[in-house]
């Protein structure tokens, strides 16, 4: 089986990984980003914390949700580790950086992936530190609705109040920037690790993958910008 | 014209490099190369070290000519080599700055001279056929589509001059290595070895330690052959279905 170490930590194994777990993550915005929605209903958040309930009890889920975190560090510290090794191999100690840097080619965003990953990286610590970390240690109120047996968090109440803080909204704002910029680049990037491009479909999905960039983020953005100026 | 240029000076890989500025007397016809050959005369008049740099062909196929000019590998100019760029492009004035490529796994020599022996090793690795040789063939003896010639024919007319790692902020040698298997792996006379040659060329190419390709893209703006990265894409679905599929 050493086959399949010799293919992960060969620089296109490397990248394979990052693709995959990149694409994986990208499905789980999607999802996380539906589920989401309902912080939008007006409903003092019965539909949202009943789902917030239903995602953190249900089984299946429970397993994926261990999967999610392992990839998000996985493509994470392979991502530093890559970026790293990269910064060595040009501009590096051994050779010094070109005096004059246009590198004019290739979007900005290519070419600071690592910076808008560590963005981000951090983000996602001050998301989960603020909700999943309080939804599964804190204590927050709990809440019963009629016509659901079980007593819930009440974490929309939970997101309401930190959404009345602009400095929180303005966190979000920037964490979903990067998220965005990081798509973009991202999205068909991952397609050209995988090898799957031609002239006929490659437009396409780069294409699409700008347009899902964008979406995502705005999506995303709505959901503290509409709290803020509800409350 | 005078120009004014700020030219890498190395004495060798261990020695400190830096920047010296020389005043130099250029004509519009004159190709870049041969103003540093103007540049050079006078230095030596002067009874001062020329500036060292690799110069071959002069017709833009040897792949020699290497030099990041104002921050661009082979200059401004789009899908040309140095030697086939012309002072016609720079007006009275300018300063141009001039520079080695800065790639780790291609250790500086001197000046502007760098040792691009990696990429010999990766062809040397697999990047060539294995046949019999004897009378040449019957030209049409095994029908190609054009489609597929084209493209093999596109991704043969790399120099392997280093300008797609040179340009790359990775300092990564995929689009050489690329072209290098999509030119012998699309015929069929290449396709017998496609699969173990690109084990073999992306081991050699990951063992001379260069960078990881992120697909920014600068390497085939750079490439004084304009050669695409879909051959990179090539290489990729190539490496992945051949790691899949051969027995060792």
């Amino acid at each position: 089986m050493t086959w399949i170490l010799n293919l992960l930590t060969s620089s296109i194994g490397r990248k394979l990984v990052m693709s995959l777990t990149g694409l994986f993550l990208i499905s789980f915005l999607l999802i996380h980003l539906l589920g989401n929605f309902q912080l939008l209903i007006n409903d003092g958040g019965e539909s949202f914390n009943t789902y917030a309930y239903f995602m953190t009890n249900n089984p299946l889920i429970k397993t994926i949700s261990y999967g999610l975190y392992f990839f998000i560090l996985l493509h994470a510290f392979q991502g530093l580790a890559l970026a790293y090794t990269n910064n060595n191999r040009s501009g590096g100690k051994a050779t010094g950086k070109y005096a004059v840097k246009t590198y004019s080619n290739g979007s900005w965003a290519s070419k600071n992936m690592a910076l808008l990953g560590t963005f981000i990286l951090f983000f996602i610590c001050i998301h989960m530190g603020d909700f999943w970390w309080k939804m599964k240690f804190g204590d927050l109120p709990m809440i019963k609705y009629d016509g659901f047996e079980n007593e819930v968090v009440d974490l929309y109440t939970r997101v309401s109040v930190a959404f009345d803080q602009l400095w929180i909204v303005i966190v979000y704002l920037i964490g979903l920037i990067a998220l965005c910029f990081h798509l973009i680049h991202g999205f068909g990037s991952a397609f050209q690790s995988l090898g799957l491009r031609h002239k006929k479909y490659t437009p396409l999905i780069n294409g699409f993958g700008v347009v899902f960039s964008i979406l995502i983020s705005l999506g995303f953005a709505a959901i503290p910008i509409v709290h803020y100026f509800n409350n | 014209m005078k120009l004014k240029l700020r030219v890498w000076r190395q004495k060798n890989n261990q020695a400190k490099g830096g920047f010296e500025v020389y005043n130099v007397e250029a004509d519009e016809h004159m190709s870049f190369l041969e103003m540093m050959d103007v540049l050079n005369e006078e230095l030596i008049s002067k009874k001062k070290e020329p500036v060292a740099f690799e110069h071959d062909c002069r017709e833009g196929i040897c792949g020699t000519c290497n030099m990041v000019i104002d921050g661009r590998p082979h200059g401004p100019q789009k899908g040309t080599t140095v030697c086939q760029l012309h002072m016609r492009h720079y007006k009275d004035g300018d300063t141009i700055t001039i520079e080695p490529w800065r790639v780790s796994s291609f250790p500086l020599i001197k000046d502007l001279v760098v040792d691009r022996s990696a990429y010999d090793r990766i062809i040397q690795a697999g990047g060539y056929i294995s046949v019999n040789t004897g009378q040449a063939p019957d030209g049409n003896a095994i029908p190609i589509d054009k489609e597929v010639s084209s493209e093999a024919f596109d991704a043969a007319t790399c120099i392997g001059c280093g300008a797609c790692a040179a340009a790359c902020p990775n300092g990564s040698a995929m689009l050489f290595t690329a072209a290098k298997v999509a030119h012998l792996g699309k015929l069929p006379q290449g396709k017998v070895e496609h699969k173990k040659r690109v084990q073999k060329m992306v081991g050699q190419m990951d063992k001379e330690g260069f960078g990881f390709c992120s697909n920014v893209g600068a390497c085939e703006v750079e490439c004084p052959k304009e050669i695409s990265t879909e051959n990179i894409a090539m290489l990729n679905r190539s490496y992945l279905g051949s790691m899949l599929s051969t027995n060792d």
